[in-house]
């Protein structure tokens, strides 16, 4: 088997002339917004008893949870306290990032049949992996290198040299392991799709498998390909060797990868197509039936995805109590937060981050109308006696109908699988509170509409906003940002039920608003030529 | 003289499909190739087991004297690929793609690249994504025609082409003959290879039915025979051979079975031929003898009458 990896270069440098400017923006926004970050961070928490207050905030479970290991919070100077409320979240945009470069040059490129017409040339077999594969990891490496060299020339004392090139390389070290997830998972199915579907599910699951060990202060973190990131304790122990764990996952995963890719054939899956129905049922038949038909797949992976999250969290629900007790001071640090008990106030916190996921689900099912028209497929549709209102009314639809059956599912999880460890009702509380959530995230279903109306080259802007509206849910709190510009996410208007209390105004008014934006869009679709070329 | 491709036995299967089923082919160098049969009859499938890219689940295939999976890097020098279906990157130009395809094989005959852009009559500077399914197709064949390649395999390569591009490609084909190039052109367009091709493999359910030069595959079928007569001839019904016989305008018209010919016209000139036509199977009657039997038989008698 001669020269595998021939024209790795040369795919590497295609790679490279395609995606500089992808590989900028995120390098650049993942640099820079750490960066701003650390510098708001200063300002919070310039005071000794801000840093008090955060660290009883932290020390609860659902704290550790949203964040990393305790042990970050045995000395919180400036830098551990970036290190430990930041590196967890972004390790799941590096991982996103990762997963999508990956999948991008090599299935991506197959299912499209690039890949045929490159492999025709002297090109190895190998030569697609290898070149994902390193242009991935320069994208890491970039990060890694801005925020060792940013961080430091923030002029904050606690951000070292050494403590900043630790931290970069954690990132790194995230980055190359789930670019290793994603060429497996890119060897394991037929569909670009479905491999970034994998890789990013592997992404949510290490966050998971950390979370659930960092609350319970259990060895599970160790599991995590992203614990082991945040045992290298930037600004604290600056431990390297963790992170030879995430290194030689990388390397095993890249082998795996090949060795799976040299036993199948170009453009097929690990497993040979199942065959289907000769006929549709009478269900398929319909505009609607179609439209759930293709959404299916999608709509499973995140109905399971988001069940399995209010799960993890549930079981967790009676240590936050008992933390509530034994804490004497409590009573500063629940005004800090608001509500009647943590549990609350925990519940508010955690129904914002599954509305943000079921908000993800929202708008890719929105911009799954976008990608048939511009695969052609809608033309085809659209060819028939369907309308251009009802073609994009149905994945609205199913979006809109879709998303709020996720994070119902997912708080009545949460809810169930919590009650026995808690002594107040919970179950209808996590479900109102999801049910308060479901307008804010239609509104972002309706941004994603209007886009796709009138600005469909523009449809990025809906995931600036969903990207946006997470940081603000997730960090927002600790951030505290002027109140104008926490209130560009819609999430920010609900009433903070139930550590607040329950208004419902404003559900009825984020209702209209999305109406009105998904009515504007369809108004726009109807007006607009076709996207076919 | 060496063949180009020769497969023994190559069976590939896809779960439960046998795509190939005990493929026999071969292929001399320096010949125009024509392979043929219809949708998912294995061609690409075959096609794409002599690229490499598709594992063979059992049999022999060698091309150029290397076997395609294990030699694939080696023998990509030497060989070039246009596929029936072709996608670009979407945010590179025409003129780009060619190029990078060009430096993937380590490099293109510059001159050879602008000649074939301006016969092709390609504007290299639109996108990818711009482009029309025919012009994705001479993005293609531009960049394969531009190295300097000894076995070309195309996949029903003027799929998306209009009829002149098509007229520039049987041109573009029949120089690579002369120069002693080797190509095997998979394809739907009977007329095309036809013209182009001095041998002929016909594909069926992933075996080759039949194999040859245009006039060997000739000789071993039926011809068709319009003739009349000055005396009239009422015994032709018991003649051995004959078939679709049936009067038309005072005529006679059958097809005679290759070995029954002789016969048939030494007992038609006993009766004192006035007019006679007579055609060779043309390779759409070759390709229905084959497949007809997948075909109803109405369906059948109109395509003959065609």
């Amino acid at each position: 088997m001669s020269g595998v990896l021939s024209g790795s270069g040369r795919l590497f440098r295609l790679a490279l002339r395609r995606d500089w400017v992808r590989m900028l923006v995120w390098v650049a926004s993942l640099g820079l917004g750490t960066a701003a970050i650390a510098l708001t961070f200063i300002e919070i928490y310039s005071t000794a008893e801000a840093k008090q207050a955060i660290i009883v905030t932290m020390a609860s479970p659902a704290g550790l949870a949203f964040t990393g290991p305790a042990h970050y919070l045995s000395d919180y100077n400036d830098g551990s306290i970036l290190s430990h409320q930041l590196l967890g979240f972004t390790a799941i945009l590096i991982g996103i990032m990762s997963v999508l470069f990956v999948v991008r040059h090599t299935r991506t490129e197959e299912e499209a049949g690039r890949a045929e017409l490159v492999r025709a040339n002297p090109v190895g077999r190998y030569a697609h992996l290898a070149s994902a594969l390193l242009l991935t990891g320069v994208a890491n490496v970039a990060l890694a290198a801005l925020l060792a060299v940013l961080l430091p020339l923030t002029g904050i004392t606690a951000l070292t040299w050494t403590g900043s090139l630790i931290f970069g390389a954690a990132h790194v070290a995230v980055g190359l392991t789930f670019a290793g997830v994603a060429a497996v998972t890119a060897q394991l199915t037929q569909s670009s799709r479905g491999a970034n579907g994998l890789g990013i599910a592997a992404v949510g699951g290490a966050y998971l498998l950390r979370a659930s060990g960092d609350a319970a202060q259990s060895d599970l973190s160790w599991a995590s390909p992203i614990g082991w990131a945040q045992q290298s304790f930037p600004y604290l122990e600056n431990r390297w060797w963790p992170l030879a764990l995430n290194l030689l996952a990388f390397v095993a995963l890249s082998a795996l990868s090949m060795a799976l890719s040299a036993r199948r054939d170009l453009g097929s899956g690990m497993r040979a197509p199942r065959r289907g129905r000769a006929s549709a049922t009478s269900m398929l038949r319909t505009p609607l039936g179609l439209t759930l038909r293709l959404h299916r797949g999608m709509l499973l992976g995140f109905a399971i995805g988001l069940g399995l999250l209010g799960m993890s969290y549930g079981p967790f629900l009676g240590d936050i109590e008992t933390e509530f007790s034994d804490i004497s001071f409590i009573d500063e640090t629940l005004t800090a937060i608001g509500g009647e008990t943590l549990i609350d106030a925990f519940l508010t916190m955690l129904m914002t981050i599954i509305a943000v996921v079921a908000g993800v689900y929202g708008v890719m099912a929105v911009l799954r109308a976008r990608s048939e028209e511009t695969s052609g497929r809608g033309e085809q549709v659209l060819g028939t006696l369907q309308s251009r209102t009802t073609f994009l009314a149905n994945h609205v639809i199913v979006a809109v109908v879709g998303s709020a059956a996720i994070i119902l599912l997912a708080a009545a999880l949460l809810g169930v699988t919590g009650q026995p460890t808690v002594d107040q009702p919970v179950i209808g509380k996590a479900l109102v509170a999801a049910v308060i959530h479901i307008p804010a995230m239609w509104v972002l279903i309706g941004v994603a509409t209007a886009l796709v109306g009138w600005a469909p080259r523009a449809t990025v802007l809906a995931w600036a906003l969903l990207g946006y509206a997470g940081f603000v849910g997730y960090l927002g709190r600790f951030l505290q940002l002027p109140e104008w510009a926490g209130r560009l996410s819609p999430f920010s208007w609900l009433p903070g039920y139930p550590a607040e209390e329950l208004t419902v105004l404003p559900l009825i008014v984020l209702t209209l608003v999305a109406a009105g934006l998904i009515a504007l869009g369809i108004v726009g679709f109807r007006r607009r030529d076709l996207d076919t070329a | 003289m060496s063949a180009a491709i020769t497969t023994r036995g190559l069976v590939k299967t896809f779960g439960p499909t046998r795509a190939l089923d005990g493929l026999d082919l071969e292929v001399d160098q320096g010949v125009v190739h024509g392979f043929l049969g219809p949708n998912g009859a294995g061609k690409s499938t075959a096609i794409r087991v002599f690229l490499g890219i598709l594992r063979a689940t059992a049999g022999e295939a060698r091309i150029l004297g290397k076997d395609p999976w294990h030699d694939a890097v080696d023998l990509h020098h030497r060989l070039a690929y246009v596929p029936g279906d072709v996608e670009l990157w979407p945010n590179l130009t025409g003129g780009e793609a060619i190029d990078v395809l060009g430096r993937l094989r380590g490099g293109l005959q510059d001159k050879r690249r602008a000649e074939l852009i301006e016969r092709f009559d390609l504007d290299p500077t639109k996108k990818g994504r711009t482009y029309s399914k025919g012009n994705r197709q001479k993005v293609a064949i531009i960049a394969a025609l531009s190295s300097g390649a000894d076995l070309f395999l195309l996949d029903e390569p003027t799929a998306g082409l209009d009829p002149l591009m098509e007229v520039v490609f049987q041109d573009v084909v029949r120089e690579l003959k002369s120069q002693g190039k080797t190509v095997l052109l998979s394809s739907h367009i009977l007329a095309q290879v036809e013209r182009l091709s001095d041998t002929i493999s016909i594909i069926r359910r992933g075996v080759i039915v039949q194999s040859g030069t245009l006039l060997q595959m000739r000789h071993l079928n039926r011809t068709h025979v319009e003739v009349r007569t000055h005396r009239p001839v009422d015994d032709l019904h018991t003649l051995p051979g004959l078939h679709d016989l049936r009067r038309e305008h005072g005529a006679w018209v059958f097809a005679v079975d290759p070995e029954h010919l002789d016969a048939t016209m030494s007992h038609l000139s006993g009766h004192g031929i006035d007019t006679l036509t007579s055609n060779p199977p043309t390779l759409e009657e070759l390709m229905l003898r084959h497949y007809g039997d997948e075909l109803s038989h109405e369906h059948l008698g109109e395509a003959r009458r065609a």
